[in-house]
């Protein structure tokens, strides 16, 4: 960086702590990122941008807050009837859960259609799994909060869900607890921890933007910098794009938090909890909503589960929770499953379509996660599920392997200039 | 001679075999006493005494008529008290341990039989089954039906379809008079 045209100010402060010549390599004019992005490169920066909205958010509820058995849902209903824009702020944390989730999935179905994990981007693509795992964890968390019967029944499925693990499991979940059920202990753990987790997810974010600008953004052609025509700087060609970008996203965000604030929530949570009583029908929020179908589709009839070794060694109980938990954990391993040399699905029509098929699938899963586990619900469910893994298992590394790839442009400029004629 | 060490090397070879020891010694001190330092930190997790304290229930079967079931508070969890009919008893006894997920005779899941008590918090997911409340959905079973991921309990409280794994488990309870009954 040039520091003979900066103010004196900043010319004393950059020879002590660097700070503007770091900020111009990290998204300044002096970070090559590749020209061709498209707006599915967006998504990376509205990630951030919920983040930091998620976190001011909560914080202001936080100081309003009760994490007590007989005041949370009370002190929840007094920060959107008398705290002042108390509304405005908890419909913008709780809807802002949402967006989060559509961003993120958005991000990471970009990056399994472009092959964005292939080497040598294998750990960045990890780190963002762990993101993942731990947003989940964090919502999991929040939406207990509120105390309504959602928040009490959706907290004692998920943390029974380890009372499956052989042998340990009742002593881990009493560990979660702090008690024979969820209780106030209970309550208190997660308000704390879920104050404490997004700065953990903030520590991972620090960790996957550094790997990103270890070997910068991946690009549609899936193909390798060349030259330095192949970049423009970060500034201010994409700073400007994430920011309008951010404008767009704003709107979608708002149109929710003013038109349409419990559109994703469920109205059973505006009962307080009660111990006694089982909701009808206990749905977790849309967003776990694929996995939800992957735990509720092993039953002791289901044929992946009767017909293989599964049954000999486990209850479909614990089969269900291992599938679900595989399901997130596999996707650490798309970087090996995946032995293409070609990243882009642009370049390999049999990949596109089984990517596809695959988002369509998880959208199935979606739909069916939020349906009673009855009839013919459940027959796609399950079906469904052992689509998600054979997906994963079966087609990934064999497409990928056979499929043999369309030519790929000489270029990231080749293909610009091919693009614009 | 060559092949004999030199005092030198002796006392290199006993230095170097001195400090491995003084390594792994004193890593193993640091392991086992950072695993003592969490320990309070894992185990303040776990139920607190006031919490523990709260253990038995006592209560009172008069009220109860013949196919009536009442839901008592027990540790925080509901249990399920069934009065139950000769009929009901019957069908309980007539099931065929083939026929069961987790095999478990009616008789050794009562003391009288017809009381019924048991935990009525679904094995599957911890979820409260319906059947307890008249007009509720007792299941293909008669007995008990989960509401969350479909799992079906007959009139002993055995899971017979879904994905529960055991049955409702049965507290320890004992008769403190003919109509006077205390869980835990």
């Amino acid at each position: 960086m040039d520091t003979n045209n900066m103010h004196p100010v900043m010319k004393w402060v950059e020879h002590r702590l660097p700070v503007f010549s770091f900020l111009d390599h990290s998204l300044g004019t002096q970070y090559p990122t590749p020209k061709n992005l498209n707006y599915w490169w967006n998504f990376g920066s509205l990630a951030g941008l919920v983040l930091v909205i998620m976190i001011i958010s909560g914080i202001v509820l936080a100081m309003h807050y009760t994490p007590h058995v007989d005041h949370a849902f009370n002190s929840v209903e007094r920060i959107m009837r008398d705290v002042n824009y108390g509304w405005l702020i908890r419909y913008i944390h709780m809807n802002g859960g949402s967006m989060f989730f559509i961003v993120v999935y958005i991000h990471m179905f970009r990056g399994l259609y472009f092959g964005s994990y292939q080497a040598p981007r294998e750990l960045l693509w990890i780190i963002g799994v762990f993101i993942l795992l731990a947003m989940m964890a964090t919502a999991f968390m929040g939406y207990v909060l509120p105390w309504g019967q959602m928040s009490f029944w959706g907290a004692t499925v998920i943390t029974n869900l380890f009372s499956a693990i052989p042998l340990v499991g009742d002593s881990i979940v009493t560990l979660l607890w702090g008690g024979f059920s969820v209780d106030n202990p209970t309550l208190n753990r997660f308000f704390a921890l879920h104050f404490l987790m997004p700065f953990v997810i903030v520590g991972l974010v620090v960790i996957h933007i550094w790997a990103l600008h270890v070997h910068g953004s991946s690009n549609p052609t899936g193909i390798d910098v060349k030259s330095e025509q192949d970049t423009i700087g970060f500034h201010p060609y994409f700073t400007t794009k994430d920011l309008f970008g951010m404008g767009i996203f704003l709107i979608f965000f708002m149109f929710f938090v003013f038109y349409a604030p419990n559109f994703f929530g469920e109205p059973d949570n505006y009962i307080p909890a009660d111990p006694l009583v089982t909701p009808a029908h206990i749905v977790p929020e849309w967003y776990f909503l694929p996995f939800y179908a992957i735990l509720r589709a092993f039953t002791p009839d289901y044929i992946v589960y009767a017909w293989t070794p599964l049954a000999w060694i486990m209850e479909a109980k614990l089969a269900g929770v291992l599938a679900m938990f595989a399901s997130i954990l596999l996707l650490l391993f798309m970087p090996w499953l995946d032995g293409s040399k070609v990243r882009s699905c642009s370049f390999r029509p049999i990949m596109a379509m089984a990517f596809w098929l695959f988002f369509l699938n998880c959208l199935v899963l979606g739909y069916i996660g939020g349906k009673p586990a009855e009839g013919i619900f459940v027959t796609i469910g399950q079906f469904s599920t052992f689509y998600y893994f054979a997906h994963l298992l079966v087609i990934v590394p064999l497409v990928s392997r056979l499929e043999r790839p369309k030519p790929v442009p000489d270029s990231i400029n080749a293909s610009v200039l091919k693009a614009a004629e | 001679m060559s092949d004999t060490a030199t005092p030198e090397q002796t006392a290199e070879i006993d230095d170097q075999s001195k400090r491995d020891f003084l390594f792994v010694t004193t890593a193993a001190v640091g392991a086992v006493g950072t695993a003592m330092a969490a320990w309070p930190f894992i185990d303040q997790m776990n139920p607190a005494a006031d919490t523990l304290a709260l253990s038995t229930t006592e209560v009172d079967l008069e009220p109860i008529e013949v196919g009536q079931s009442i839901t008592v508070v027990w540790r925080g969890k509901p249990v399920f008290i069934r009065h139950r009919s000769a009929e009901e008893i019957a069908t309980a006894n007539e099931v065929s341990s083939a026929d069961l997920i987790d095999p478990e005779a009616d008789s050794e899941r009562v003391q009288k039989a017809q009381w019924l008590i048991m935990v009525g918090v679904c094995t599957h997911l911890g979820c409260i089954p319906l059947g307890n409340k008249a007009g509720e959905s007792k299941g293909e079973f008669g007995g008990w039906f989960c509401p969350c991921h479909g799992s079906h309990y007959d009139t002993s409280g055995r899971i017979r379809k879904g994905p529960a794994p055991t049955n409702l488990p049965v507290p320890e309870y004992s008769f403190l008079s003919e109509s006077k009954v205390k869980i835990g």
